[in-house]
């Protein structure tokens, strides 16, 4: 190479430009990089660079020492000037201007383009060029880039760029490397991806220009409060007009000022430039966003309300569409509210369109709250759907907009679950009473009702009465041994109570409670299903005064002062139980073969004979107290003839005290004697039976239930025919049950007249709400 | 009271007799659409003075078959499934309308060519459930304002999502 002799100038200007180049002051410039840039900003054809650097050797040894360089410009110069590049022309050419490299600021827009802009002012430009360019540590590339002429081939290398030298970002000789760059938007601030190839040196220098610009605004407002940015995002469109060239690059620069001083942010973001997700969110955009969900709310996991956001993202001067938009997609949960994630994508959203960037049509998954664990670069694209919501990103495609470079930000923080944006729906709470409450309430109301179309009622009547079978079942087989019979009742004192608890504990309104899985079964009410059928009555009755005996007697006593005691609904029985276990059992034997028929499993107790033989041995047996206590009873109930039909009539009157009159007499006449003893069994299962009765207690049961008693009790009588004693014992104890039953029905009937009436009130109100049967 | 049409192809939605959406599928005949839909208004009105006072369910809101017309059956859909005298007279070019109400008096007026398919009243509510779901969402949004048109992206998926069914 023949030694160059340079002019003064040149020789300054050379020197410079290699003290540009040479960052490193190794005394030589790296082939690529800034030369590079330097080069292309030269505006020469490529094959024309690559002559001049083939030429003055720097291909040779790799890299531009200073007298490479020098030839290098040289040769710039002389290409520049038209002449034919030789070796030789370095020398011969005389009076050569000094190289131009173009570093025109607006070249970002044209930077796709390969014009070179050969303004004048770029010689201008470039002498300046040498020096940083000001106030643009990191833009400087923009000026220095001239002097630095990069082969294309490195173009692609992602140089650690420097935050000084920012815009050095080796400017991408293809669009795919500057696409990469954009990607990675190394150190965002000034990292202006270079549009493609060659002609990058003026858009570059545009970048640079229009992103220092930038910059300047955003650093200015880097740490600004909150809303500030907001408005300095307002105020930045001409960074927008950058965002045509790239978006992202754009978008990086944008966000990393705004986020924290952007300067150092570059490298950052450009570190953690995620190469896929143009979405994502990098630390300092998260770590400001949550600053400003502070600001707003400071419960890191509490809610923003829908009018706070609005004011705060009506800040952004986003056309309010757009906006609404933007709520729609970040407002995972539909709530009106924005939790911690949502307000970050929501931000994140407006950031990017501000900076040019489409909305997508979708959430992107980068920006979902991480309800669930989802992986950031997953493309989960019915993300939204998961959540199972029908939000609006769900529906449309995830679309998201093609411009939409990876933001080089990672989503660190995006991945915390939120549980607070999962699907937060009011979970409805299942409130229903328990079947025992509703029977019991049933009981109580309805009582006759059997036909309830509830559901529950019906349930619990089954319920009921398949305990009431089970006990029946049991107090059959205990009932039969009388002596035993007090025992089984005994044991099965603890099933009924078992059972009783389970099912009509409320029902026991009648304090049948022990009786019918009301409350603590007292008696063992073994059959459920007593309460239905008329023997189960029976049964029932016997159990309950055998019941009675059992606990106390002034349990007994109780029940039978208290039948009228109609309890409370909820816990009728609880209280009166003991006491109307008498009325009840008597009334529930009536009641319950009324009712059982209806109820749904029928009791097959309701023929049972056998009970009322049970009873009436049990009723033999009944303790004295029984039979005192039933005395009450047993004498209103003995003023009837007919227990039986007296019972029956009472109960399709409906008439309470009659059917107690009715019964009781019917009972004292029979002969004190209590059923107490009898088969607690059966009078368990009368007691469910009554208990149950109040489930479905209709008049027309409780007839059925009478007339099932009454078709019982002629059984026993026959049964104990061959014992007159025994007879009318059973007579006695039948005559007690029925006032039992006679009493608790009408406390039933009572309370199903109140219910009746609140049922026919809401009936009214359902029909009124109703006028339109149907179509 | 807004109103929604929803023809087979088009959906409107009404508010206090003004629409705030108004989609409909074949683009052509939509100012038929659009006066059907105008006269179904006042057969939904009928049926809701007709309600009453009475509180407004869910179920009560479909109002089902408004009335037949020549070339279209309308089905409103009261609060509850009205005692319709109407028949479904099977028209040549049967267009079903279907009304429904939300609680805050926001119709929905959906006009469906039943030649398509013989829709079912279950997908009938099934859609005005879908529309009455997405018309909350919308509501939702703090940027929107009650009485705008209803410009949400969402909702326009969604609609043309179910229209697409429908047709």
């Amino acid at each position: 190479m023949e030694g160059l002799t340079l002019s003064d100038a040149e020789q300054k200007y050379y020197s410079d430009l290699f003290s540009y180049c040479d960052s490193e002051s190794t005394k030589k410039v790296a082939a690529h990089g800034r030369v590079l840039e330097l080069f292309r900003a030269a505006q020469l054809p490529s094959d024309v660079v690559h002559q001049i650097m083939e030429l003055c050797g720097a291909t040779r040894l790799g890299y531009f020492g200073r007298s490479q360089f020098y030839i290098a410009l040289k040769l710039v110069a002389v290409a520049q000037s038209g002449f034919p590049l030789r070796v030789e022309s370095i020398n011969t050419v005389k009076d050569l201007p000094l190289p131009r490299f173009v570093a025109s600021k607006n070249e970002q827009e044209s930077r796709h383009a390969a014009s070179y802009s050969s303004d004048s002012e770029n010689q201008g430009s470039y002498s300046g060029v040498i020096p940083p360019p000001p106030g643009r540590g990191q833009v400087k590339k923009g000026s220095t880039s001239h002097d630095t002429v990069q082969p294309r081939t490195s173009a692609d290398q992602q140089e650690p760029v420097s935050p000084v030298v920012s815009p050095q970002q080796s400017p991408p000789t293809s669009p795919h490397t500057w696409r990469k760059h954009s990607r990675h938007p190394s150190g965002g601030n000034s990292e202006r991806p270079l549009a493609g190839p060659g002609p990058f040196w003026s858009p570059f220098g545009e970048a640079q220009s229009g992103s220092s610009a930038g910059d300047a605004v955003w650093s200015g407002h880097s740490p600004p409060p909150p809303q500030e940015n907001w408005v300095s995002f307002a105020d930045t469109p001409p960074t927008s007009t950058l965002l045509t060239m790239h978006p992202a690059s754009v978008q990086d620069q944008t966000t990393v000022r705004t986020v924290a001083s952007a300067t150092t942010a570059n490298e950052i973001r450009r570190q953690s430039s995620s190469y896929d997700d143009p979405w994502k969110i990098t630390d300092e955009q998260r770590q400001y966003y949550v600053n400003q969900f502070k600001t707003i709310q400071p419960d890191l996991n509490g809610f923003i309300p829908g009018s706070a956001a609005k004011e705060f993202f009506t800040k952004s001067k986003l056309p309010i569409l757009e906006l609404s938009h933007i709520w729609e997609l970040s407002d995972f949960d539909k709530d009106g509210a924005l939790t911690l994630d949502e307000f970050c994508a929501a931000f994140h959203l407006v950031v990017a369109r501000k900076n040019g960037y489409d909305l997508p049509e979708k959430l992107p998954e980068s920006l979902m709250p991480k309800l669930i664990d989802l992986e950031d670069s997953a493309d989960v694209g019915d993300q939204p759907g998961e959540v199972g919501y029908s939000g609006s990103p769900a529906e449309a495609p995830p679309s998201k907009s093609p411009s939409m470079p990876s933001l080089n930000q990672t989503w660190p923080e995006l991945n915390q679950s939120s549980e607070d944006t999962a699907i937060v729906h009011p979970v409805p709470i299942r409130m229903t009473p328990s079947k025992i409450h509703m029977q019991e309430m049933e009981l109580k109301r309805t009582g006759s009702d059997h036909t309830n179309p509830t559901s529950p009622l019906l349930v619990k009547t089954s319920d009921l009465s398949e305990e009431n079978k089970i006990n029946s079942s049991v107090k059959f087989a205990s009932g039969n041994t009388v002596a035993d019979g007090y025992s089984s009742s005994d044991s099965f004192t603890s099933d009924p109570e078992q059972i009783g608890n389970n099912v009509t504990r409320q029902r026991s309104h009648s304090g049948m409670s022990p009786d019918n899985t009301a409350p603590p079964p007292p008696p063992p009410r073994p059959q459920p299903s007593h309460s239905r059928s008329s023997s189960l009555d029976m049964n029932r009755t016997f159990s309950v005064t055998t019941d009675l005996c059992v606990h106390t007697g002034q349990q007994q006593a109780g029940v039978v002062a208290q039948p009228p005691a109609v309890p409370p609904r909820p816990q009728p029985s609880q209280a009166p139980g003991p006491v109307v276990h008498r009325p009840v059992d008597a009334d529930g034997l009536i009641t319950h073969t009324s009712t059982s028929p209806q109820q749904i499993p029928e009791q097959p107790n309701f023929a049972d004979f056998s009970q009322f033989e049970v009873f009436a041995a049990s009723n033999v047996n009944e303790e004295q107290d029984d039979e005192a206590e039933k005395h009450p009873e047993v004498l209103p109930v003995e003023k009837a003839s007919d227990p039986a039909s007296s019972l029956r009539v009472a109960k399709t009157d409906s008439k309470i005290e009659e059917k107690t009159a009715a019964s009781a007499p019917v009972n004292a006449s029979k002969g004190t004697t209590p059923l107490a003893p009898p088969p607690k069994p059966v009078r368990r299962r009368l007691k469910s039976e009554d208990e149950l009765r109040p489930e479905v207690d209709e008049h027309t049961q409780k007839t059925g239930v009478l007339a099932a008693v009454l078709a019982s009790q002629p059984s026993i009588p026959r049964s104990v025919g061959k014992d007159k004693k025994a007879i009318q014992a059973s007579i006695r104890r039948n005559k007690e049950t029925n006032t039992v039953l006679a009493r608790l029905n009408s406390e039933l009937q009572q309370q199903l007249k109140d219910v009746l009436e609140e049922r026919i009130s809401l009936e009214v109100q359902l029909e009124q709400l109703r006028p339109f049967s149907h179509l | 009271m807004g109103w929604i049409l929803v023809t087979s192809a088009a959906v409107i939605l009404f508010l206090q007799n003004y629409p705030l959406y108004i989609r409909s599928v074949p683009t052509e005949n939509e100012l038929k659409f659009h006066y059907m839909v105008h006269t179904s208004l006042d057969v939904v009105d009928e049926k809701i003075s007709a309600m009453g006072k009475a509180l407004v369910d869910q179920r009560e809101l479909y109002l089902g078959l408004l009335y037949p017309t020549e070339d279209y059956k309308v089905y409103p859909r009261a609060w509850q499934r009205l005692r319709s005298p109407r028949a479904k007279s099977v028209f040549p070019n049967q267009l079903c309308r279907y009304g429904y109400v939300t609680n805050s008096k926001v119709k929905f007026v959906m006009v469906v060519d039943s030649s398509n398919t013989a829709l079912r009243d279950n997908e009938i509510r099934s859609m005005f459930r879908k529309l009455h779901n997405s018309y909350t969402d919308v509501m939702c949004n703090p940027f929107y304002n009650p009485g705008d048109r209803i410009q949400s992206r969402a909702f326009d998926g969604m609609v043309t999502s179910m229209m697409i069914q429908v047709c």
